[in-house]
């Protein structure tokens, strides 16, 4: 008798083409939209913890001025730091993996009759580690090189294409302002920042060639820090801000001229918002899945109205009050299971371009895939119950004499 | 209980109503639609119902139905006292035993000839081959061999209460009900219909009850029972057709 029912159900729905169709319309709206909106909102939290974590995940910057919010906003009436601030925090922070202290300038380089204006950055070897990079080609400095400030260095996967497109750049020489420097490495590519920053586009060479023979003075402008597996980063910020304020003698009620960014903590920061933004927007699709699902009740009422007459003749000829119950109930979850398939469908396959679109990556979440069929498919069972409740209690010859 | 059509017991009636009343509201704005119908049927026989509107036939009919319950009175069908069953038994008692044929046809819209007399089989839970050849046999009787896949748009209004008729007769049932059922059909599609519903009586032995206002119509009938103010005010022995 199941399957007769089933069979009787799907007959009605395949009667009225589009009445059904209209029924399922929302559910198909709402399951795709709420699919599309958690997949998209996943894949970026998912792109922002991924880009963030290529600056390096356990890394902290100590940066001369205040900070402003955002990145590369350092006051510069601050003084810059010098290579022994860098070696001061080397020895008295507790559970560091590496110090890198750096200087930094915007120029020109020069290779051949190409040119590019791109960054300097004096570094020394830790600087690599901190920021967990490793050599496409070629090799990093030696103590030699770091120690004497030679003029070699290691550039960018974006410098390198601009400089010598698919030719090895290793052993060529490149022109930085006046001194001509020797390309020893290449950088293996590590694409955009999460803010847009092209992280390729950069020359390292030793910080003390940096300081002798480009500046001319001994600033250090940024020290990065990593802090080794286990060691919570707040502990490190707080212990370099204490340091720092020590050495740069500020009292206390005085501002600190420096600042400690935690990456850890943007990159918590940055993710909670995805995901209160991916929250809001599943938030507002589930309200379409909900309004759908509205609909559905509304067309089984309609519908269980018009076919009052039918309803009574099937209970003339002996249809239990249970039967035809059962038969609006599956009518219901077969129409709502039905747009919530067509539903998935359509929400992964909207998102897969999304994604592509807006070049993020397709992150598939099972589970909210799962609550949003089963919900759509609670939903006909709720919403069609009622109706059929009514439907089905109908005296039979109140539902004959319907007109 | 035995489905067979050939079974009765002697002196026992096939429907039996003793003393029903039927009152549609209460105090002061009650209205007696029944006042007290006594009336018996055996099996075979074909009985049209006549009378003027608000008489109190189609009240009597929808008892008779077991689609309406009586305010007093006892309603035995097959001996059954159909008063105190369930809303469900009633149901059931209807899909196993009675055939219901409507003035407006009451067939499924965008529903094959076919599956509208299916449906009494499907809630019966006849498997679907033995359906499908049921039906067929059944619109074949109705002289609708090759309509099968007709829906009722397709049909004529003779064409639709054949079809209904096949649905009602397809399950063989003890009693026939036709509630005007040529109410919408002109003179010669009625006359047909008649003598359709006279060759069931006679050649399978079901038996009909038929509302009609209808002399000519009721006319094909052995006996008629003429409602008035809710009661039945005269039966004639026509003997212008049933099982004789």
């Amino acid at each position: 008798m199941m399957w007769e029912t089933i069979l009787l159900a799907l007959r009605a729905i395949r009667r009225n083409v589009l009445r059904s169709s209209l029924t399922i319309l929302g559910i198909v709206i709402g399951v795709a939209a709420v699919i599309t909106m958690v997949t998209l909102g996943g894949g970026a939290t998912a792109q922002v913890t991924a880009e963030i974590s290529s600056l390096g995940s356990n890394m902290l910057q100590v940066r001369p001025g205040q900070d402003f919010r955002g990145p590369g906003g350092t006051r510069s009436s601050a003084d810059d730091f010098k290579i022994e601030d860098a070696e001061a925090i080397s020895r008295e922070v507790f559970g560091l993996e590496a110090v890198a202290p750096t200087a930094s300038t915007n120029t020109q380089v020069i290779s051949g009759n190409r040119n590019w204006s791109t960054t300097i950055m004096g570094v020394t070897n830790a600087f690599l580690q901190v920021r967990d990079w490793s050599l496409a080609s070629g090799r990093e400095f030696t103590e030699a090189e770091l120690r004497s400030g030679r003029a070699v260095c290691i550039i960018g996967a974006t410098v390198k294409t601009e400089l010598f497109g698919e030719t090895d750049p290793v052993g060529q020489t490149i022109r930085l302002k006046k001194i001509s420097s020797q390309v020893i490495g290449v950088l293996e590519s590590k694409g955009q920042t999460g803010f847009g920053q092209d992280q390729d586009d950069m020359v390292l060479i030793p910080l003390r060639a940096f300081q002798r023979r480009l500046k001319g003075d001994s600033d250090v402008g940024a020290i990065y820090v990593s802090a080794l597996d286990g060691i919570s980063t707040t502990t490190v910020k707080e212990d370099i801000e204490r340091l720092m304020r020590e050495r740069r003698h500020i009292s206390s009620g005085q501002d600190d001229n420096f600042h400690v960014r935690d990456m850890q903590e943007i990159v918590s920061t940055l993710t909670s918002t995805t995901r209160v933004l991916t929250a809001l927007l599943g938030a507002v699709a589930a309200v379409s899945l909900l309004v759908g699902g509205i609909g559905i009740m509304n067309i089984m009422l309609v519908s269980v109205t018009e076919r009052t007459r039918e309803i009574g003749t099937r209970l003339a000829i002996g249809a239990l009050e249970r039967e035809v119950l059962m038969q609006f109930l599956i009518e219901a979850v077969v129409l709502s299971s039905f747009g919530g398939l067509i539903g998935v469908i359509l929400g992964l396959v909207s998102a897969g371009i999304g994604a592509q679109i807006l070049g993020m990556p397709f992150v598939l979440n099972p589970g909210i895939v799962a609550i949003a069929f089963v919900f759509s498919a609670a939903v006909g069972v709720v919403f069609g119950f009622f109706p059929a409740r009514q439907a089905a209690r109908l005296d039979p010859i109140e539902a004959l004499r319907h007109e | 209980m035995n489905t067979t059509p050939h079974r009765n017991n002697g002196n026992d009636h096939l429907i039996e109503l003793k003393g029903i009343t039927k009152v549609y509201g209460m105090g002061s704005v009650a209205m007696h639609a029944l006042k007290g119908i006594d009336l018996s049927i055996d099996k075979g026989e074909f009985v049209a119902v006549m009378g003027p509107s608000g008489s109190g036939k189609s009240t009597c009919m929808n008892i008779l139905g077991c689609l309406d319950t009586q305010t007093e009175g006892t309603y035995l069908f097959k001996g059954i006292d159909v008063g105190v069953l369930s809303r469900d038994e009633r149901a059931l008692l209807r899909r196993n035993y009675l055939g219901f044929v409507f003035q407006g046809f009451n067939l499924l819209n965008r529903t094959s000839a076919l599956e509208n007399v299916e449906l009494p089989l499907i809630y019966r839970g006849v498997p679907a081959r033995e359906r499908h050849a049921r039906a067929r046999e059944a619109l074949a009787a109705v002289g609708l061999t090759g309509w099968e896949t007709h829906t009722p748009g397709e049909l004529s209004g003779g064409q639709q209460q054949r079809v209904a008729i096949a649905r009602a007769v397809v399950i063989e049932p003890e009693v026939l009900m036709a509630d005007e059922p040529t109410g919408n059909l002109d003179s010669k599609s009625s006359r047909e219909i008649m003598d359709l519903l006279s060759a069931f009586n006679v050649e399978h032995g079901i038996t009909i009850v038929m509302v009609t206002h209808e002399a000519d119509m009721a006319s094909y009938a052995r006996r008629t029972i003429h409602f008035l103010d809710g009661i039945i005010d005269t039966e004639v022995n026509n003997g212008g057709g049933g099982v004789q």
